[in-house]
């Protein structure tokens, strides 16, 4: 079931260096690539249906082909934000082989084009940031960025720019705006960024395991990446799996692949004794599966949007029956209120909202009635922003209180009277 | 009167012509006062402004939107406890409550002595080493009240 493609040498130190990258095949698909036409890169992305790892699963290929045809700079920016609560991939990718994420970019910047790409790592990542800007060095040094790279003509350079502790800096148009020295602010869409994104130039923004993804779809052949995962999800993801699991980790495994074996077979279970009660399949922006869902479901784009939730950024946050789901919700709504960014008065004002019914239900101080306004009001939020932070608070809110309504209930029967978490 | 090491005054007019704008440059400025003096005093704003060239209000802005940027004084071991869920479902807030008992602080209060600020924050990508807490720039995982003290003492405090 694990499938370590992208992951097969992360358990070897000496891979972090470029060295030990280079011993197990490091920087033989960028001389490939760099052989081929551009546009045949783009084609195989395409080909490959490899679809964005940061959240939205965009199809790459086709976002890169919306790059306009001229000859304008254009630039390449990786999302090592990394702040999905649940989500602790990028890290590892990161940390494990900074080549191969370096590799892939340059790969992929040669096929749209782009002379200058940055690494956008969330500030609190103080070690995969010396790790990667250490490989950074090591690749210039190398010949593999700087001027005319391996002979081909081709020029890059490649920088690290590190964040500053937002969570809305991962949206990309806040990234941009974060990179660009600005408050982390995300921008109206369209223009898109790759029409007009980092200084109003084409810009295109991909996630660390994407651009990770792109040096295998070259190296074997998008035919050969599609035996992994299924017709409409073809590939590998890593998914973060936290909670209540006995061996929480990352795991590489085909899309496609039931949840039931990734809990049960992966990650050994649950605790003795201890019943699978929810999971949140793709952090904490994902609503939430019921038991049942969560045995039935397969981890791919479609089934888990079949299901009413969505694969996001592949974070699995495995909740056995010691939880209390209003005191879960709390800590959710918690989070999007400290992270809006208040451009939007219906994320700002939503989020504040949400934040303080649920609280105030979990504290024994609610009514029936807050019940229901967690979903007018988690209604109201939805589809009218700048970004989609707020729709990421409104769904798993509605997902709560209508998939776990008893829990909700008994809160505003007996919660003042308890006082404490009812569930628990 | 504020100011920065000379090496700091270096780094800083460096990052000035690094990105392709200036204005990219007040992030990692920030955060070289910030490793500097282990806060951003408000100080700092109008040196900056005059060492870049960059308006004030501009700084200002940059500097109030970012949460890694300490507005005030913290302690000599900054200890940020996640309360997110993947860590609140192991124990991350009873960490971080127990903590802030210890030593007598509250959430994102300094010490007395100054040693020490405790803080619960969001979710830091380390969910699958439930609970954690990062010290200074430093992640640890899987941790007891009792193992989270241990390293705190081993750290000084
Ligand atoms: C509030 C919010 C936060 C986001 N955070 C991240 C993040 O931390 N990392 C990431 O790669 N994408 C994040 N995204 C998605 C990005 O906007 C963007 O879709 C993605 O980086 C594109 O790369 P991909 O197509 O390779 O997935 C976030 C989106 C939203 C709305
Ligand atoms: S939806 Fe929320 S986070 Fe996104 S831009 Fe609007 S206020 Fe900011
Ligand atoms: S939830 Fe605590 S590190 Fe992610």
């Amino acid at each position: 079931m694990e499938t370590k493609l992208l992951t097969e040498h992360y358990g070897k130190d000496e891979y972090i260096k470029i060295d030990g990258y280079k011993k197990h095949g490091g920087y033989a698909v960028l001389a490939k690539a760099l052989k081929m036409d551009p546009k045949a890169i783009i084609e195989e992305v395409k080909a490959s249906g490899l679809r964005g790892r940061g959240g939205a699963g965009f199809p790459t290929g086709m976002k890169w082909s919306f790059l306009p045809a001229n000859g304008e700079p254009r630039y390449l920016l990786c999302n090592a934000d990394e702040g999905e609560p649940g989500t602790f991939k990028d890290r590892l990718m990161m940390e494990r082989a900074p080549h191969q994420l370096i590799e892939g970019m340059i790969i992929s910047a040669f096929a749209i084009g782009s002379k200058k790409s940055y690494i956008y790592i969330r500030g609190e990542y103080d070690h995969p940031i010396r790790v990667v800007r250490e490989a950074i060095a090591e690749a210039y040094k190398a010949g593999m960025l700087g001027k005319n790279i391996l002979g081909s003509g081709f020029d890059h350079d490649m920088d690290v720019y590190a964040g500053a502790g937002a969570y809305i800096c991962g949206e990309e148009t806040g990234m941009i705006s974060s990179i660009e020295g600005l408050k982390g602010q995300p921008k109206l869409k369209p223009p898109f960024p790759a029409v007009q994104g980092y200084l109003r130039k084409p810009t295109i923004v991909n996630n660390v395991e994407t651009l990770a993804a792109v040096k295998y779809i070259i190296r074997d052949g998008a035919a050969a990446y599609r035996k992994y995962g299924t017709e409409k999800s073809p590939g590998t993801k890593l998914f973060s799996v936290s909670g209540n699991v006995l061996k929480p980790g990352n795991y590489e495994i085909p899309l496609g692949t039931p949840l039931k074996d990734v809990i049960f077979n992966l990650c050994g279970g649950l605790k003795p004794g201890r019943k699978l009660k929810a999971v949140i399949p793709g952090g904490s922006s994902a609503p939430v599966l019921t038991a049942d869902e969560a045995m039935k479901v397969t981890m791919d784009y479609e089934a888990l949007a079949q299901m009413g939730s969505m694969l996001g950024s592949g974070a699995v946050i495995v909740m056995d029956d010691s939880n209390d789901m209003v005191d879960m919700l709390d800590v959710i709504m918690h989070f999007y209120h400290h992270e809006s960014c208040g451009q939007c008065t219906p994320c700002r004002e939503g989020t504040g909202w949400l934040s303080k019914i649920v609280h105030r239900i979990r504290h024994g101080e609610g009514t029936v009635n807050d019940i229901n306004l967690v979903k007018t009001v988690s209604e109201r939020m939805m589809g009218k922003t700048i970004c989609a932070l707020s729709d990421a608070a409104a769904m798993p809110a509605i997902s709560f209180v209508t998939k776990f309504r008893g829990e909700f209930e008994d809160y505003v029967k007996k919660g003042n009277q308890v006082g404490g978490a009812l569930h628990a | 009167m504020f100011s920065l090491s000379p090496e700091g005054v270096e780094f800083v007019k460096k990052e000035c012509s690094r990105y392709e704008t200036k204005h990219s440059a007040i992030i990692p400025s920030l955060y070289r006062v910030q490793k500097e003096k282990g806060w951003v005093p408000p100080e700092a704003v109008p040196y900056l402004s005059e060492l870049t060239g960059l308006p004030e209000s501009h700084i200002n802005e940059v500097l109030s939107f970012y949460t890694m940027f300490n507005k005030k004084p913290v302690g000599k071991l900054h200890v940020q406890v996640c309360a997110n869920i993947s860590c609140a479902m192991n124990g991350g807030r009873e960490l971080a409550e127990h903590l802030c008992k210890h030593f007598g602080v509250k959430d994102g209060e300094i010490s007395k002595d100054g040693k020490i600020t405790v803080s619960k924050v969001e979710c830091l990508g380390s969910c699958g080493t439930a609970p954690m807490m990062q010290v200074n720039d430093q992640f640890i995982e899987n941790l007891t009240p009792e193992l989270a003290l241990r390293k705190l003492k081993e750290m000084g405090v």
